[in-house]
């Protein structure tokens, strides 16, 4: 699980490259890279759950 | 406050005489920061384990610095020779630096670009201290010198470049139109985000301390040993904080003389702010101001004012130093208790998050227009590239070698078992409750 949540999080910062690349606009851009930070958000809270389940499954 | 211009690529304004020798004036005044935090990273761990801590900063600097000179130097660019440069969208993007190794023909380098490898080797060595802080009382000495190395040789280059010597975060504003570049003067991004994010990478895979988390119950304190030497590394890195900053915004931003004293009273206005702020939130917390939180606090506006000093006002420093000093305690507290997070220095918090805090400030303290959307992409780099890769190097370097000392050596403290002697002789070191 906490490699699923690192694999997501490169998927939101090519989502923020994707912006640059794609969309000459302001707006455009901005509403891409918000949604590239949420994924990584995401990503990094699946991390942290992928830990803390882990953690507690090996605790004595 | 005029609009910074564009950051093109390896073009960088002559350097005058008086300025290259102020530069360096204050660049020797900056490891005064690195003494603070390897006072703090000793102090906030155990009296058990302070000599393997202290010893341990100075053998990471010596390998960081080591291990830049002979590789990491090289993939910064900083000498502007040669570079890998990748074409997407009709624009350049360049990605890695391909100089000499072995610092060959520094001497003969342009006054500024001396100026930006010695700028690195302070950065480098600062970065590696963040983590080992964070993996007290359990983080092997061989495996801290190990992931120094790979700090050293392969993430702190390729940030150093994307950010400071020309790549395509800097190059933001003239390639894309996009603010002036990403825009980090003091290093938040390539030293303390990243620092914090080691730190975590650390964490997760040694693991907490043995007897933090019981299995039924909350976390258990585990308080520092000696508040002196946390506050007073406090006040040394206020020393060394105004000089990087100084120095990072003639380097980096390119910033006039007349800007600096600005600058200055802006660090220590974030400082101050986040030192109040912390002071009353654990104040009405816990009914007394609690110490460490309060030095993490003050540490904390400092790594924010790495970013912003050189582009916010007075007020707006003070600002985003209170901010930083009103999260620091709480996110500490979640950390630990929600997430299970041991970080016994909170790194994380202090570097990491206070660090992402300053460089999105920056974005609303710097003149141009669109550097908000800038310095969001450079966080969004920091999170999506370099934290997964940070984790997947240690992760393979713990196969190697492992991260997280053996249980008896933690029974007996890293002093005795590391280094086989402690750091406190003549005084009984208290028993652990825990390990009954």
């Amino acid at each position: 699980m906490k490699y699923a949540g690192l694999l997501v999080m490169p998927a939101g910062f090519f989502l923020t490259l994707a912006a640059l690349a794609l969309f000459p606009d302001p707006g455009r851009r901005v509403a891409f890279v918000l949604c590239g930070l949420a994924v990584e958000g995401m990503g990094l809270a699946v991390t942290v759950r992928g830990h803390m389940l882990s953690r507690g499954a090996s605790q004595p | 406050m005029s609009a910074i211009p564009p950051m093109v690529p390896a073009a960088a304004p002559a350097m005058s005489d008086a300025v290259f020798a102020l530069t360096l004036a204050l660049m020797l005044l900056a490891p005064m920061a690195i003494a603070g935090v390897a006072l703090i990273n000793t102090g906030l761990g155990r009296s058990r384990s302070a000599a393997q801590a202290m010893l341990g900063n100075l053998a990471l600097i010596a390998v960081a610095a080591i291990v830049f000179a002979f590789i990491g130097a090289s993939f910064t660019g900083s000498q502007g020779l040669k570079e890998v440069v990748l074409h997407a969208a009709g624009k350049p993007w360049s990605v890695l630096g391909l100089g000499p190794f072995l610092l060959r023909g520094l001497d003969a380098a342009a006054p500024q670009a001396q100026l930006s490898v010695l700028f690195q080797f302070l950065a480098v060595a600062m970065l590696v201290l963040l983590p080992w802080g964070s993996g007290a009382d359990r983080w092997r000495l061989a495996a801290g010198c190990a992931s120094a190395a790979v700090l050293a040789a392969i993430v702190f280059p390729l940030a150093a470049q994307w950010i400071w010597a020309g790549g395509w975060l800097a190059a933001l504003g003239a390639n894309f139109s996009v603010g002036a570049g990403f825009l980090d003067a003091g290093g938040a991004a390539t030293v303390h985000v990243i620092g914090g994010l080691s730190a975590l990478a650390v964490i997760w895979i040694a693991g907490p301390r043995r007897g933090k988390f019981p299995k039924e119950g909350l976390s258990t304190a585990m308080p520092g040993h000696n508040a002196i030497y946390v506050l007073f590394g406090c006040l040394l890195a206020l020393v060394g904080w105004v000089a990087w900053n100084l120095a990072g915004t003639i380097i980096w931003v390119h910033a006039p003389l007349s800007a600096l004293p600005g600058t200055a009273i802006n660090t220590l206005l974030s400082a101050s702010g986040a030192l109040a702020a912390t002071f009353s939130v654990t104040r009405f917390r816990f009914g007394k101001p609690d110490a460490s939180l309060c030095a993490n606090g003050w540490l904390a506006g400092l790594v924010a004012s790495s970013a912003c000093a050189a582009f916010a006002s007075p007020v707006g420093s003070l600002f985003v130093g209170g901010v930083a000093g009103v999260f620091t305690p709480l996110l500490v507290e979640v950390l630990e208790l929600a997430l299970s997070i041991d970080d016994p220095t909170g790194a994380i918090t202090v570097h990491g998050a206070a660090g992402l805090w300053g460089l999105i400030a920056a974005g609303f303290f710097a003149p141009q227009a669109g550097q908000l959307l800038a310095q969001l992409i450079g966080v969004a780099a920091l999170l999506g590239f370099f934290f997964p890769l940070i984790y997947l190097l240690f992760a393979l370097l713990n196969r190697f070698v492992p991260f997280r000392v053996d249980p008896d050596g933690e029974r007996m403290g890293m002093d005795l078992h590391e280094i086989g002697g402690g750091a406190y002789p003549e005084f009984v070191i208290h028993r652990d409750e825990s390990y009954r």
